[in-house]
Formats: structure tokens, sequence, C-alpha cells
């Protein structure tokens, strides 16, 4: 008499479902997100040694790779960002009463306006 | 009228004659090494579900084929299966939308095999206990005779109420096998259900299950359990929520000590 079997859960799991590959897609989008981070914080640290050392990191991010992949950053960024707003309403519902306001509702209440409006209040300040 | 009875005779026998192909998991503890694949013909009825074949190949085709079920109306949570793969209520998938492809059965996946279809729920079992999906109150005796409660109080938990116990959420989700600790998604919903409802007070007594790291950010909110679960109860929605409410917790016992119960 053998015990139960243990079957092992599939290796390859994040391939086999569309659910599992969005999934995995908004993962890995975050480690363009944190990537980019650490390329503002190096940025911050050229800007501390002087104007010179400054311009030469711009001129070297003029190069059409730097391009490519500042694209392909704000992307995975747009991505992350907008899978989460969506995702915003799951988290934290909101009722009135009986009622759960409509996701859609929630999701620009709490992610898309602060968004515009933080995204605005830069632009301003960069742009005056 | 002759013609007309004739054509619906010769109807009738191709209706009886059409046959879809059940290919289901077996493993006998008691004979096998490993799990095989066993081939069934099962006479083809647009309104069977899949729970009809497999009590078909019971009663007519292999009498040792053992599964689980129970109302077959999708209440009880006996009959979840691998369907082609995915988590289901076998008494809710019908023959029509495979056929005439062959159909897959196999158990529920994260779960260890008893015997064929059958899979041992003991640890399911326990996590759904270790969460007190009862009501607490700190005094044993109703006031008089219930509890009150406003809609918009039942409002909060209701949808986190409908579980039935099914574990397809489990077989959904791809950390159940990695982190033991994890409690999974119906267990963290019930939690969830309880903690949310006006007349219960057992939320301390909860947290003690839930508090461990990996029972509650176990979960990395892949989601399937929400695509899966057969009654909308969202547990992935559910842990979330569980998560927000444990930290709260935490940042409300660093900051204000004195004012835990």
């Amino acid at each position: 008499m053998r015990g139960p079997l243990r079957r092992p859960f599939p290796r390859d799991w994040f391939v086999r479902k569309a659910g599992y590959r969005r999934f995995m897609v908004r993962e890995l989008t975050s480690v363009f997100v944190g990537g980019y981070i650490v390329f503002l914080l190096v940025w911050l640290h050229q800007l501390g040694q002087g104007p010179q050392q400054y311009y030469a990191l711009v001129e070297a991010m003029r190069h059409p790779l730097a391009v490519m992949l500042h694209v392909l950053a704000l992307l995975a960024a747009l991505y992350h960002s907008i899978t989460w707003f969506n995702l915003t309403p799951i988290v934290m519902p909101l009722r009135i009463g009986e009622d759960r306001l409509p996701n859609a509702v929630v999701a620009i209440a709490m992610g898309y306006l602060p968004w515009v409006a933080v995204s605005g209040a830069i632009l301003w300040g960069v742009l005056r | 009228m002759d013609d007309l009875l004739r054509l619906r005779g010769n109807l009738d026998d191709t209706m009886a004659k059409r046959m879809i192909t059940l290919e289901v998991f077996r493993y006998r503890p008691d004979g096998d090494d490993e799990a095989t694949i066993q081939d069934y013909r099962v006479p083809y009825h647009e309104h069977w579900v899949v729970l009809d074949a497999l009590n078909w190949i019971k009663d007519h085709a292999d009498g040792t084929l053992s599964f689980r079920w129970s109302c077959r109306m999708g209440v009880c949570g006996s009959c979840g299966m691998m369907v082609n793969g995915e988590p289901k209520l076998t008494c809710a998938v019908f023959l029509k939308d495979y056929y005439p492809s062959p159909i897959r059965v196999e158990p529920l996946i994260n779960f260890p095999v008893e015997r064929d279809l059958v899979i041992s729920m003991d640890d399911f079992l326990a996590k759904l206990q270790a969460v007190k999906p009862w009501l607490i109150r700190d005094e044993e005796e109703p006031p008089e005779g219930e509890y009150l409660q406003t809609p918009s109080q039942l409002a909060q938990y209701q949808q986190f109420s409908m579980c039935i116990n099914c574990m397809l959420c489990y077989a959904a989700c791809p950390e159940i096998e990695g982190i033991p600790d994890f409690l999974g998604p119906a267990a963290i919903a019930l939690a969830h259900r309880y903690n949310l409802d006006s007349r219960d007070q057992g939320q301390s007594q909860r947290q003690e299950a839930l508090g461990s790291e990996e029972a509650l950010w176990g979960c990395t909110f892949v989601g399937e359990c929400t695509a899966v679960c057969p009654k909308n109860v969202d547990p992935a929605g559910a842990i979330q929520q569980a998560k927000v409410a444990s930290t709260k917790d935490w940042y409300r016992n660093v900051l204000l000590p004195w004012g835990k119960r």
C-alpha cells in the first residue's frame, strides 16, 4: 500500500494561461520601474559632481540605445501603473451604504486623477 | 408520416451513437507505482456535464473509478477536478463545450492524490480551521436571541460568505506548493469575511493565524483564484484587503501600543 501521490505544480505554469502570463508581464515591468529609479539616483549623483560630469551624462543619453531604453522603461512603467490602478478597486473597495462604488470610479478617484494631478504639477514646475 | 417517423428513428440512432472520449487520471495506491491515464468512450448527450459522464463510467464501464460528488448543482463543492488543465466543478462543465475533442479529467493540482480523482484535503482543512471561520464573541450568550445587522453591514462581507470550500482556488494558485505556510485563497477569504462581520469580535484571535509572514504575504496577487471561483467570491480581493487590514493593525500596534486590546 502506497501513500497519497504528490504531483508537482507545472514548472512552466507562468506560460500556461493568459492570466498567469499577464501576471508575469506585470511583475517583469517592475524591473524597469526599479531600474529607472537606480538610474535617477546615478543622475542625481552626477549632478552633485558638477556641471561637467552632468553634461557628459546628458550627452551620453543622446545615444540611440539610451533613447530606446528610455522608451522601453516608459512603456513598462505605463503598463505597470495602469494595471495597478485598475486593481486598486479590488484592493481598496469603497462603499456607500449597501452599494459598492463602480470599479472605474474608484480607479479614477484613487489612481488616475492623483496621477494626472501630480504629473501636471511636475510639468508645470519644469516648464514654467 | 412514415417517412417522418423513419427519419426521426434514424436521427435518434445517430444521436445515440455519438460518443466522446474521457481521458481519466487513474492512481490506485494499492497497486500502482505511478499515475496512468485511462481512456473511456462515453455516450455523448448535449445536456450532460462531465460529472454525468464520470457517473456513466462508474455505472457502466468501470466500477473501480473513484471520485467525489454530491449535489450536482454547484452547491456542495465536492466535485472539483482539473478539466483539460483548468480547475472546474465537474457538475458545471458541459460535454458540448468540448465535443468532439477528448476531455482530460485529473484530480485538483496542489493536493496529494488519495486515489484516482480523490484528493486529500487535510492540509486545507487545517488551514481553514486555523483562521477560526465562525463568529467569535467576547461573551458567549447572545443578548436577546440574535445579533441585529443592517443591510449595509451585511453587504460588507456577503460576497466572501458565498464560498463552498470547493478548493478550485487552491488548484489555480502557483504559490501554494512552494510556500507551505501560506493559508491560501479560501481560508483567508473566510477569515476576512468574519473580520468584516459586525457581529464578530475575533479579529485579534484570527490575527495569530494571519500574522505570520507567509500566511498572508505568500500571495503575490496572481489573481487566478478569483478567475476560477465558481461563486464569484473574489478571494484575490479578499487577500489584498486582508493585507491592508493587517498592515493597519501592525502600525496601530507599533504607534499606539497602549491602544491594543
